[in-house]
């Protein structure tokens, strides 16, 4: 067992710190305040490699591993997670995807310039009725011979507006249950296609979610993505990686809002001394500290599993339960500690507790985390 | 043009500096190593020089002086965009020595502008750039806060109280920069970081070399006095304590 980070891990690692500390903290309250989309810094972001870090170098992509993934993702999201979720949802369900379940003809003409950065993607899963229940998929994607007609509404879309790519869960067979169910991709400008408003979200203002309408889409068959019926198994596949990315953007909250607290309580003086000297915010720290090393382990140990391709669905299951419930309260603890200071904007640690909510709901909810953990517990 | 930036390697400066022993050596426990500031600027500016049509600049190469713990803080450097690194396998112990190590490689290799930051952010000598002129006999600029290479020739800005000099400057030479010849550091890319494995990293033996000087002790800085809150209303309290206490009227 090897815990040591290798030099160009620690190298990847220390590039995207540098680039949240030095250009995503510039902004991040305004464009958190202002729902306004990162547009500057995913074009950076994409100039130095992180829009598809572990897609092969043969398409364009940078080639890392699954830890430096971790890596990147923990540092982005210290500061500023809405810039991190855009990461993922690029590198983790729609690069992975891609490469993963695509044709050459796919990798060519989609997978390029998305690991590129280039261009963005979307993974479009969820609808008004079929959020963790991902099986009662409604959008129908009517097998017309040459190509797919859809028809639907896709909600929570992370990068819905700011996507030129698709990546769609539909339902072609419905009397197949979820083995009827299709992933196609899909060109945003295809005619048919609507946004709802921009959702006024609680965190992770800066990323742009949106409701994304079918009305007679037509798929080219070519599009489709595996076998037909393969959507449901890719889908899920694809979320086992997404979970992964997640849990790291949770790590990255919950380290960030531990590194602002334990600073802070080196410099604010209560009762003739730093608040760290008080057993109460010393234990509160600690206990951080600990949840946090073990949850990095988690996703560590997740991510090396996926490189050795080994399975890692419940390791990323963990990986995300622990991180998200690890972000939930360490945050919650981090404004405690700041005192009035946390409840104001400047001090970041209340937008890093609104962030960290999203971490216990999105790809996954806790309790379907914990749903898929003790169904493979019991099942030895 | 082919141009030698020198780079020292010195702890991150949020480090917390603590001593050992007898007060007389660092203690390196938990520091993480960067690329000097300054150095890094100087690294900085020369590849935007190299990346410049018609700068005439087409190598850009980083030397330091140090042992094989050097090696992954030099592989920034190479994943920045370097296009080769020398280490000269050697400890120094003051700015001459590595002055007069670096000079040995220069003397061997033909190199047309050498480049150092002002200051390293360890021992603040601001020695290494004039002394490595001497030794090669090369022309030194200091202070320089503004570079440009067009064609071959080489224009300077110095700056010094109130008074700005524009230099043109003929080849080879030393030049010592400072802030302003380059906004920010670049950050590698990940595709910079995987490549900086397949460039030459070559390690020199050193020559020989005799220390002219040896630290004897490290004294910390006094630490800070407590802040005192004075009355606006009481002028004659502040003078007295600027006068009696601080001593500073």
């Amino acid at each position: 067992m090897n815990f040591q980070l290798t030099e160009e891990q620690k190298m990847i690692q220390q590039a995207a710190r540098d680039y949240a500390n030095r250009e995503l903290i510039l902004d991040v309250l305004e464009r958190d305040a202002k729902s306004i989309y990162p547009a500057r810094h995913v074009k950076a972001l994409a100039e130095l490699g992180f829009m598809g870090m572990m897609v092969d170098p043969k398409y364009d992509g940078s080639g890392m591993d699954t830890i430096s993934y971790v890596l990147a993702m923990e540092e982005l999201s210290k500061v500023d997670a809405s810039v991190s979720v855009i990461v993922s949802v690029n590198n983790s369900l729609v690069c992975y995807g891609l490469e993963e379940f695509g044709t050459e003809e796919q990798k060519e003409k989609y997978l390029r310039p998305l690991a590129r950065g280039e261009k963005i993607g979307a993974f479009l899963l969820s609808e008004p009725e079929a959020g963790s229940d991902a099986t009662s998929q409604h959008t129908l994607a009517e097998d017309k011979g040459d190509y797919y007609l859809v028809n639907g509404t896709k909600n929570w879309i992370t990068n819905g507006n700011s996507a030129s790519v698709y990546i769609l869960i539909a339902q072609t067979h419905p009397e197949l249950k979820h083995k009827g169910i299709n992933a196609l991709i899909v060109d945003r400008n295809s005619p048919g296609i609507s946004l709802g408003p921009h959702e006024d979200k609680m965190g992770m203002r800066s990323s742009d979610t949106h409701s994304v309408m079918f009305t007679d889409v037509k798929v080219p068959k070519e599009n489709r993505l595996g076998a037909d019926g393969f959507g449901f198994k890719m889908a899920m596949k694809t979320l086992e990686g997404g979970r992964l990315g997640i849990a790291s953007q949770a790590l990255g909250i919950a380290s960030g809002a531990y590194e602002r607290a334990l600073k802070y309580s080196k410099e604010r003086k209560a009762f003739g001394t730093e608040i760290f000297n008080h057993q109460s915010v010393a234990f509160k720290l600690a206990e951080m500290y600990a949840k946090i090393e073990a949850g990095r382990l988690l996703c560590f140990h997740a991510a090396w599993l996926k490189d050795q391709n080994m399975p890692y669905g419940t390791a990323s299951a963990l990986a995300k339960y622990h991180c998200a419930e690890t972000a939930m309260w360490v945050t919650t603890e981090a404004v405690q500690i700041h005192g009035g200071y946390g409840y104001v904007k400047e001090y970041h640690v209340e937008r890093l507790m609104r962030e960290a909510k999203l971490t216990q709901i999105y790809e996954g909810t806790s309790e379907i985390q914990k749903l898929i953990i003790s169904r493979d517990i019991f099942s030895r | 043009m082919k141009t030698l930036v020198c780079l020292s390697i010195v702890p991150d400066t949020t480090t917390n500096i603590r001593f050992t022993g007898k007060m007389d050596a660092l203690d390196t426990t938990g520091i993480q190593w960067i690329i000097n500031p300054w150095d890094e600027l100087a690294l900085t500016r020369a590849l935007e020089i190299r990346e410049q049509a018609g700068s005439g600049v087409t190598q850009v190469s980083v030397i330091h002086v140090g042992l094989k713990e050097s090696d992954p803080v030099i592989q920034k450097a190479l994943a920045v965009g370097a296009d080769s690194a020398f280490r000269v396998n050697y400890s120094p112990a003051d700015s001459m020595e590595v002055a007069l190590q670096i000079a040995e490689v220069i003397k061997k290799d033909h190199y047309d502008l050498v480049i150092t930051g002002y200051d390293s952010a360890d021992y603040n000598g601001s020695a290494t750039g004039g002394m490595l002129a001497e030794l090669v006999g090369w022309t030194s600029f200091t202070s320089i806060s503004s570079l440009s290479v067009s064609d071959s020739m080489i224009t300077l800005e110095r700056e010094s109280d109130n008074l700005t000099e524009t230099i043109a400057a003929k080849s080879p030479c030393v030049l010592t920069i400072q802030k302003g010849i380059a906004k920010d550091p670049r950050i590698p890319s990940l595709r910079g970081i995987m490549t900086a494995r397949t460039k030459p990293l070559t390690v020199i033996e050193p020559s020989a070399s005799d220390p002219g000087t040896r630290i004897l002790t490290f004294e910390n800085p006094a630490p800070r006095s407590k802040c005192r809150m004075v009355d606006p209303s009481n002028v004659d309290e502040l003078v007295n304590l600027l006068r009696n206490e601080a001593n500073v009227l």
